[in-house]
């Protein structure tokens, strides 16, 4: 292929978009482009969306030694629109106690926030609605909108189900969103900027064919893990799914939700964890960078979806595979190993800079202080995780009420 | 419609739901209910500081306010037994005539001076203020007043998870 063709394909929905708002007249053509900026955010993530849920039913069947669905459509994959057309069908039941308002609001909300923060995620080069200098704040902002909307559901229905789900999810994400954000940081510390298309920018340029992504430094990797763990909890997948515990909680928040609603938290739930993984990819996997240099020729969505579609993949592995935490410990986590953790790396991040610059930039410079960092690193790690294993009186359990 | 009038009549609807949600706090009965519009309040003020171009308060505001103080407030709220309805009672008391001279004596005052201070002639575009300068600005110029913030932070996490902490067995007796 030649280079005119890779750079045609690389902006191919940009210059698709030009074409579009070029029929119309000048005055309305932003107005044209944003519509269709937005149109193709509202249509994209849904549709990953419905892909998504075919694929977790299927793999978490598959780790429970079951097929999951497999009647409608090939392979089972029409199974979302038959599920979308019963949602939508479904008798929408409001509890005669509930309060109205607030109850048919919260879901809006919820959806409303989650698309929002699509709005400054780049999908490739280019490609990104709001180009502002503060999107990551934006995201981050916007993220805590969905703690009040969780709130607004829990306690409008009126039931102590979903009174306590809310309670919970609400607790858990203002602790998780802690991490989240220190964790965060160290990204944008070293980029000096709080432009999602900047970070990705620096993260651009390879040596040899090793491309320069944040997560192959060692405050990287950390600030990586502790996103990915603080992200689960903060979009209330397995191993956090306290909030919406079946077995204690029946469905925690969204017990009282029937119908459409119910279809509404559900999609808001899966397009949290599809942002939240988006920004991970942005902030510490490159955004849409090419993995290797030789691999450049493919176009910059394909990879940033490539990497979204792994990330999908990791969370529904995870959840398949962990139990779910006890409220004590979850608490414990975010507190007493997550914080200081990763505030530790804000200093090693801080000190990768100065061991920089004063190490120079020479081979065995680098080598010092990438082992340097990850040294300090580990060694915390292993230390806290000791100190705390500790800590904890482990003995055989005593049901109260099954003996 | 020339963009001026857009962004006029964006103005007035955002004013329109800030005070519709600072009134609806005040008046509401229902206490959550009170706290939800107040939050609509707190998002009305987000949006105007975002219109006016000032990224870093506007989303600050977001982040702080909706994100924290709101549900600060509502939690506030379920822990302390206030959360239903209360009943329509009007309540008595002398402080209500006092209450009403000292609103009308501030908004006197708030009206007279609104109406005393010049309007600032716009003198050519609005700065562009990058969220770099402020950052830069907070670690240089104002460094200090931030570290003191932030010891006080501190201080105030720290009284809170010693006011939680269990008390002694020996103390519980």
């Amino acid at each position: 292929m030649n280079p005119g063709m890779i750079t045609n394909l690389d902006q191919i929905f940009v210059i698709l978009q030009h074409r579009v708002a070029g029929l119309f007249p000048p005055l309305f053509q932003p107005l044209v482009a944003m519509i269709l900026g937005v149109l193709g955010i509202i249509a994209v993530f849904p549709g990953i969306f419905a892909l998504t849920t075919v694929l977790e039913r299927k793999g978490l069947g598959r780790m429970q030694n079951r097929l999951g669905p497999n009647r409608v459509g090939p392979f089972g994959f029409l199974q979302p629109i038959a599920d979308a057309i019963k949602s939508l069908t479904k008798e929408d039941i409001v509890p005669r106690t509930a309060d109205e308002i607030v109850h048919f609001l919260a879901p809006v909300v919820l959806v409303v926030a989650i698309f929002l923060g699509y709005a400054v995620l780049p999908v490739g080069r280019n490609m990104v609605l709001l180009n502002i200098d503060a999107g990551i704040l934006f995201f981050f902002a916007i993220g805590a909108t969905a703690e009040l909307s969780i709130f607004m559901a829990g306690w409008s229905s009126r039931n102590k189900y979903s009174l306590l789900g809310a309670m919970r999810a609400v607790a858990q994400m203002i602790s998780y969103e802690v991490p989240l954000l220190l964790s965060a940081v160290v990204a944008i510390m070293m980029t000096g900027s709080l432009a999602p298309t900047v970070i990705v920018q620096a993260q651009s340029g390879f040596t040899g064919i090793l491309p320069h992504w944040y997560v192959f430094t060692p405050w990287g990797f950390a600030g990586f893990a502790l996103f990915v763990v603080a992200a689960l909890a903060e979009t209330n997948r397995s191993p956090f799914d306290l909030p919406e515990g079946e077995s204690e909680l029946v469905a925690g928040y969204f017990t009282e939700y029937s119908g459409f609603k119910f279809a509404l938290f559900f999609l808001g739930e899966y397009l949290g964890m599809m942002s939240i993984a988006g920004y991970g990819i942005t902030l510490f996997l490159g955004g849409w960078g090419a993995p290797f240099s030789f691999l450049e020729f493919i176009p910059s969505w394909a990879w940033f979806f490539g990497k979204l579609f792994l990330a999908i993949c990791f969370f529904i592995w995870l959840r398949g595979t962990l139990p779910r935490l006890r409220q004590d410990q979850l608490m414990n986590f975010a507190w007493k190993f997550m914080l200081p953790l990763s505030l530790l790396n804000l200093g090693v991040a801080a000190s990768w800079r100065f061991l920089g610059e004063w190490l120079g930039t020479g081979l065995t410079g680098e080598i010092v202080r990438w082992l340097a960092c990850a040294a300090v690193l580990l060694l915390a790690y292993v230390l806290l995780a000791r100190v705390l294993l500790r800590r904890q009186k482990i003995s055989p359990r005593s049901y109260r009420y099954a003996d | 419609m020339s963009p001026a009038m857009i962004e006029g009549f964006l103005f007035g609807l955002i004013a329109v739901m800030t005070l519709a949600g600072a009134l609806a706090a005040a008046l509401l009965r229902n206490l959550v209910h009170c706290a939800l519009s107040l939050t609509v309040t707190f998002a009305g003020l987000a949006v105007l500081y975002l219109s006016l171009g000032a990224q870093f308060v506007g989303l600050s505001q977001i982040l702080v306010y909706i994100g924290a103080v709101a549900i600060l407030v509502v939690f506030a709220i379920l822990l302390t037994h206030g959360a239903g309805a209360l009943p329509h009672l009007f309540v008595a008391s002398s402080g209500w005539r006092t209450g009403w001279v000292a609103a009308v004596v501030v908004a006197f005052v708030f009206i007279g001076a609104l109406l005393r201070s010049p309007l600032p002639q716009s003198s050519g575009p609005v700065p562009q203020i990058a969220v770099r300068s402020i950052g830069q600005a907070l670690m240089g110029a104002y460094v200090l007043p931030l570290e003191i913030v932030a010891i006080l932070l501190t201080v105030a996490l720290i009284g809170a998870v010693i006011v939680a902490m269990p008390t002694e067995q020996g103390e519980s007796k």
